[in-house]
């Protein structure tokens, strides 16, 4: 009895949707081990998430997005406007902490006008954030043309801060407990669980009661909030802002929610996942950085692993649901 | 419904009329035959990728991958140009047409087969493509001076001069490629299906439509035109730089497609409205740089134009329904 | 023309045809009624190939068949025409009858635009129906849809023709043209399967009748030979099997009243009255605005006119989450697209509703949400391993059993349901019952729209027939009988 008991849990393990870029995690930490000393000093790991910071703060807002049925492509260009807005207040003599809460605000607001346009108009997500990938980042260019706009001092540098005695630079820990806050959010409150409602079955969450267009709305808002984030996190370590901030991060923030396990269908996907197929994506980008692999090759193996990851949970699926 | 897609038409075809007068009233030099000239230069490639991203859109799909398939086309036949300097042009725009068409299968095979859904297959062989280019070009451009004279003169020469204006070889194959589509669309079975299926995805299956070859067709000929753009852009700017190359073109092409009336929730779309579309989007972007305002306004305007045609889609989609559940 | 013989079909377990034979008479018109969930339109559907039968064989012409898709019984001249047309709305009527058969012609199997509309003019023509080929199939009515269809199979020399529920959208006068149609299809030697429950329909068009049961046939007539009286009698048939909970208590004060209520194309002048302890039956043919009803009265839909009272109180919905707030609850019809999110645990399905209740300022409090919902899932006797097992594991009756769990936690003043039983076995029906039952006992009103007449007639204290999208009759429980019932809502 107790044996099953024990069985069933470790069945349970197994089949959590975060096994797998667990287990790839590990293997691209090997490789990447076998391939480079680097790889075992632990500060300079430390050191290397810093650059997938903004990436991952926007990465649980897509979880969110992607689980409730949704996609959102605009993330890149809403933290590029962040940072190039930001940047120009600063250079124009406001107040840091005016132009940061400034950038948060607007980066809400870019979410928010996705989230409208998406459960106002009911129009495709992939369609309206495909408009505003290129309206934000077009606002964004006119705004800086090709010029890049330095930050002030005092704002640069975040990620050099180490949280006191360790090796974990500040941003990590920013992300880390913005995952925690979000990752609670999602599984524990009433609104995680509408999130999930609302892309297992739309019909039935509207008559459950559930406010499925207030949920749509809040999810694209709270994405471009944390895409405000992004903003700031990268002015700060990059100590400039240019209209081409951000370029592609669409694209790896999906790739680490569907690598996590969230469906592309929707109704699937944990926080937990989408962290761990962060840091897979990240290691293995430094990786090949480390190898000397051009930033181009690089974008070709991720769009790679995205497809790869969506084919191999839709054949998980398939098998699944014959057999149920 | 015919009536509507011939509203949307017109609209365009009024709106091309405005960006017209505006601009030459503004500025007399968009009239030029320099600005024209330009303008004759831009409309080619949109026209023959927004062909095929037409069709892929009347499926209720979309594909984001058409600039790197372009890119990555160009330069496979640009370095073949380099390394053959005697090269038959139009065995290179073959070749061109060929590497497209291989991509776009490539497409239809994830889409159609392995159920990806089409803005995530195409997002991902978006970047994958766009490895490609420079896996094969190590990041290297091919100059103007290795690609031959006649594939340059397209864009110099053509069968008609007027004043200063020149339509070059470029429009006239454009043209040719626009006339085969609408063709196919029309006269064949196959053309049909492609509104069948967009019209309704189910009755599709179930009234006996190869579903899945009629997707498989729509992708692989979008990577097709889009190959065969890849050799008009070689012809076009000179030269092939791998960073750049159709880098950002799916926009584009996506906008005049959807602004020519393209609906783009499936099931109607037509060649002339591509044709005006495009138009309207070369007119906006010369309009753009005659009367100063730099490039930089390009992406911005891509990007209303896209969320404009999407609201209205959805305005009439929704007046529509309403119509119909009164009637 | 097309024999089956002892057709069994299966659902998720539960068998829907337990053995049926039929056989379609070249220039006969063949009726097959029944009462909702009898099996008829099955039967329909496993003739045109869109079901496979789990036993049981089809013959054409004495040629042993099978089909594994329409398309296959098509190509054998076997065509269904649906309730809801299958159309391209955005392709010309000519396109939607050769929808990937054009006319091609030359070495370039180009498409024959002139013969494909004067084949297209022609078979309208021959059907006598006038439309222009050239116009696109969006916006066209839905008889005029059907006609398409209808030409569809005909331009595939298709022989034998499976109307299934086709006249339920269509208005007294499309139905007449129909009917000349079917007529002259019927002369020209096709054989038709007509599957309805519109007796008067019935008697109208065909020249045999099979009647249907529980799955099973219980007779076959020649229309001429018969009457209303005995089919109606047959479809009926058995005594009552559920028991029957019959009124336990007089009817208190008024909880939901609906005044007047009107929705353009859906329902128009309803006045209806339910009290508390009462459960008040809505029968009528599917298609006659009862589904529509429940959805305005919960706020899927808005109508257009007319007034709603609950408690005494005007409402009025403007989403389901407000009628929620206001003591509604609504069991929809369709369990799997409306009532459940089949992928998530029991549990999770049964607090959907309450999860703002249990809930301290937006958290989820999982022990209590545990509790509360075993306890009231403890109610329904589901058969489950766990409450962590994912609905789509459960049986049709157990899913239903959950539905109602999550909605009888919110502890509502006026319960709906919407065809409760259809699609359940009979054990779990006879639960359901009780448990209405013992809710109306608590004071709660209820309203139970059904398609099955038996369930009707034992459960309720009042019935409300509808036709058309108006109420036709009203009957106390002990004045109803299933004739009056039937006529109320067919004649």
């Amino acid at each position: 009895m107790d044996g099953l008991a024990h069985g069933g849990r470790l069945k349970k393990i197994w089949s959590r949707p975060e096994i797998v870029p667990a287990i790839l995690l590990l293997i691209a930490f090997y490789a990447g081990a076998k391939q480079s000393p680097f790889f075992l000093d632990a500060r300079y790991l430390f050191d290397a998430t810093s650059l997938y910071v903004e990436t991952g703060l926007v990465a649980l807002g897509m979880t969110l997005i992607i689980i409730s049925g949704n996609i959102d492509l605009s993330v890149g260009s809403s933290v590029a406007l962040v940072g190039c807005v930001v940047a120009k207040l600063m250079a124009s003599g406001v107040p840091v902490p005016v132009a940061c809460l400034a950038g948060l605000a607007l980066g809400s607001l870019l979410g928010l006008a996705n989230g409208l346009l998406v459960a106002r108009l009911r129009l495709p997500s992939f369609l309206v954030t495909l408009s505003t990938m290129a309206l934000y980042r077009g606002v964004a260019q006119v705004l800086l043309d090709t010029s890049s706009v330095p930050l002030p001092e005092s704002f640069v540098g975040v990620d050099k801060f180490h949280v006191a005695k360790t090796p974990i630079p500040a941003p990590l820990l920013v992300l880390l407990v913005t995952a925690l806050i979000v990752g609670l959010v999602l599984h524990r409150t009433v609104f995680g669980r509408w999130v999930f409602a609302l892309g297992t079955n739309e019909s039935a969450s509207v008559y459950s009661g559930v406010p499925t267009a207030r949920v749509k709305v809040l999810i694209f808002t709270i994405t471009g909030l944390l895409a405000g984030f992004g903003g700031l996190f990268i002015d700060s370590r990059l100590a400039y802002a240019r209209f081409d901030l951000a370029n592609g991060m669409e694209l790896d923030a999906i790739t680490a929610v569907v690598l996590g396990g969230a469906s592309i269908a929707g109704g699937q996907g944990t926080i937990g996942g989408t962290v761990i197929a962060l840091f897979l994506v990240a290691t293995v980008k430094t990786g090949m950085g480390l190898a000397n692999v051009k930033a181009e090759y690089q974008l070709a193996v991720i769009g790679t692993l995205l497809i790869l990851s969506v084919i191999v949970t839709n054949v998980i699926k398939s098998r699944s649901s014959r057999r149920a | 419904m015919k009536r509507l897609l011939q509203i949307r038409e017109a609209g365009t075809f009024a709106l091309l009329v405005v960006v017209v007068l505006a601009a030459y009233l503004k500025d007399h030099r968009f009239l030029e035959p320099a600005s024209i000239n330009n303008i004759l230069l831009w409309v080619p490639l949109l026209l023959v990728v927004g062909m095929g991203q037409m069709m892929v859109i009347v499926t209720r799909g979309i594909d984001v991958s058409v600039g790197s398939m372009l890119g990555f086309a160009g330069i496979v036949v640009g370095m073949l140009f380099k390394s053959h300097p005697d090269l038959n042009i139009y065995l290179g725009l073959a070749i061109g047409c060929g590497v497209g068409l291989a991509l776009g299968l490539i497409n239809g095979g994830l889409i159609a087969l392995a159920k990806v859904p089409p803005i995530i297959a195409t997002l991902g062989t978006l970047s994958a493509y766009r490895g490609f280019v420079f896996i094969v070009s190590k990041g290297d451009q091919v100059d103007g001076n290795y690609l031959p004279d006649g594939l340059t003169d397209w864009s110099m020469t053509g069968p008609l001069h007027l004043g200063g204006v020149t339509v070059p070889w470029l429009l006239v194959y454009a043209a040719v490629v626009a006339l085969a589509v609408g063709a196919f669309l029309k006269y064949t079975v196959t053309g049909r299906n492609v509104f069948a299926l967009g019209s309704n995805p189910d009755a599709a299956a179930l009234r006996g439509i190869p579903v899945k070859r009629v997707l498989m067709i729509v992708y692989g000929v979008t990577g097709a035109l889009s190959g065969i753009a890849g050799v008009l852009y070689a012809s076009r700017y000179g030269f092939v730089n791998p960073g750049s190359v159709g880098q950002g073109f799916e926009l584009t092409v996506i906008a005049a497609v959807v602004i020519g009336g393209t609906n783009v929730f499936g099931g109607s779309g037509s060649v002339l409205g591509v044709v005006l579309g495009s138009l309207l989007l070369a007119c906006v972007s010369v309009a753009l740089a005659v009367l100063g305002i730099a490039a930089t306004w390009q992406l911005l305007v891509y990007g209303f134009v896209i969320l404009l045609a999407l609201i209205l889609d959805g305005s009439l989609q929704r007046w529509m329904a309403s119509r119909t559940e009164a009637a | 023309m097309i024999e089956a013989r002892q057709i069994r079909v299966a659902f998720a377990g539960v068998e829907v045809l337990k053995g049926v034979d039929i056989v379609l008479h070249a220039g006969e018109v063949h009726a097959i009624v029944g009462e909702n969930g009898a099996g008829k339109s099955t039967l329909g559907k496993v003739c045109a190939g869109v079901h496979r039968p789990s036993a049981g064989s089809l013959s054409i012409g004495g040629e042993a068949v099978s089909f594994s898709n329409p398309r296959e019984a098509m190509n054998r001249g076997i065509a269904l025409i649906h309730q809801e047309p299958l159309t391209f709305p955005d392709l010309s009527v000519t396109e939607n009858i050769f929808v990937g058969r054009l006319p091609v012609s030359g070495p370039l199997r180009k498409v024959n635009w002139v013969e494909a509309y004067r084949r297209a003019q022609e078979i309208l023509t021959s059907i006598g129906v006038a439309l222009d080929p050239r116009s696109k199939v969006r916006g066209l009515p839905i008889a005029d849809q059907q006609m398409v269809e209808l030409a569809a199979a005909l331009s595939q020399d298709a022989k034998v023709l499976i109307l299934d529920e086709t006249t339920a959208a269509l208005t007294p006068k499309e139905v007449e043209d129909l009917f000349v149609i079917v007529r002259r299809l019927r002369d020209a030697g096709c054989a038709i399967a007509f599957v309805s429950h519109r007796l008067d329909e019935v008697f109208d068009i065909s020249n045999r009748i099979t009647i249907l049961r529980d799955g099973e046939k219980v007779g076959e007539r020649m229309t001429k030979e018969t009457d209303r009286k005995e089919i109606v009698k047959l479809m009926v048939g058995r005594e009552v099997e559920s028991v029957g909970f019959p009124p336990g208590r007089e009817p208190g004060e008024p909880l939901l009243e609906l005044s007047r209520l009107s929705r353009k194309g859906e329902f128009e002048d309803i006045n209806l009255v339910i009290r508390a302890g009462e459960i008040v039956a809505l029968a009528g043919l599917v298609g006659a605005g009862r589904t529509e009803i429940a959805r305005a009265v919960f706020g899927v839909t808005q109508a257009d006119s007319g007034s709603i009272t609950l408690d005494g109180q005007p409402y009025q919905a403007k989403n389901p989450r407000d009628a929620i707030a206001r003591g509604l609850a609504l069991v929809p019809e369709d369990r799997q697209h409306d009532g459940l999110l089949l992928p998530i645990t029991i549990e999770g399905n049964a607090s959907m509703v309450v999860l703002k209740q249990l809930a301290k300022s937006g958290w989820v409090n999982r022990t209590k949400e545990r509790e509360s919902s075993e306890k009231e899932l403890a109610k329904m006797r589901i058969a489950m391993r766990s409450v962590t097992q994912q609905v789509r594991e459960l049986s049709g009756g157990n899913q239903q059993k959950v539905v109602l769990a999550k909605w009888l936690l919110s502890q509502p003043k006026v319960l709906i349901l919407d065809e409760p039983t259809r699609g359940i076995d009979i054990g779990a029906k006879v639960e359901v019952h009780r448990l209405m039952r013992e809710l109306a006992d608590a004071g709660m009103g209820i309203l139970m729209i059904s398609s099955d007449l038996p369930e009707v007639l034992a459960m309720s204290d009042r019935i409300l027939v509808m036709k058309r999208g108006r109420i036709t009759g009203e009957f106390a429980h002990d004045a109803a009988t299933a004739e009056l019932v039937m006529g109320a809502a067919t004649g």
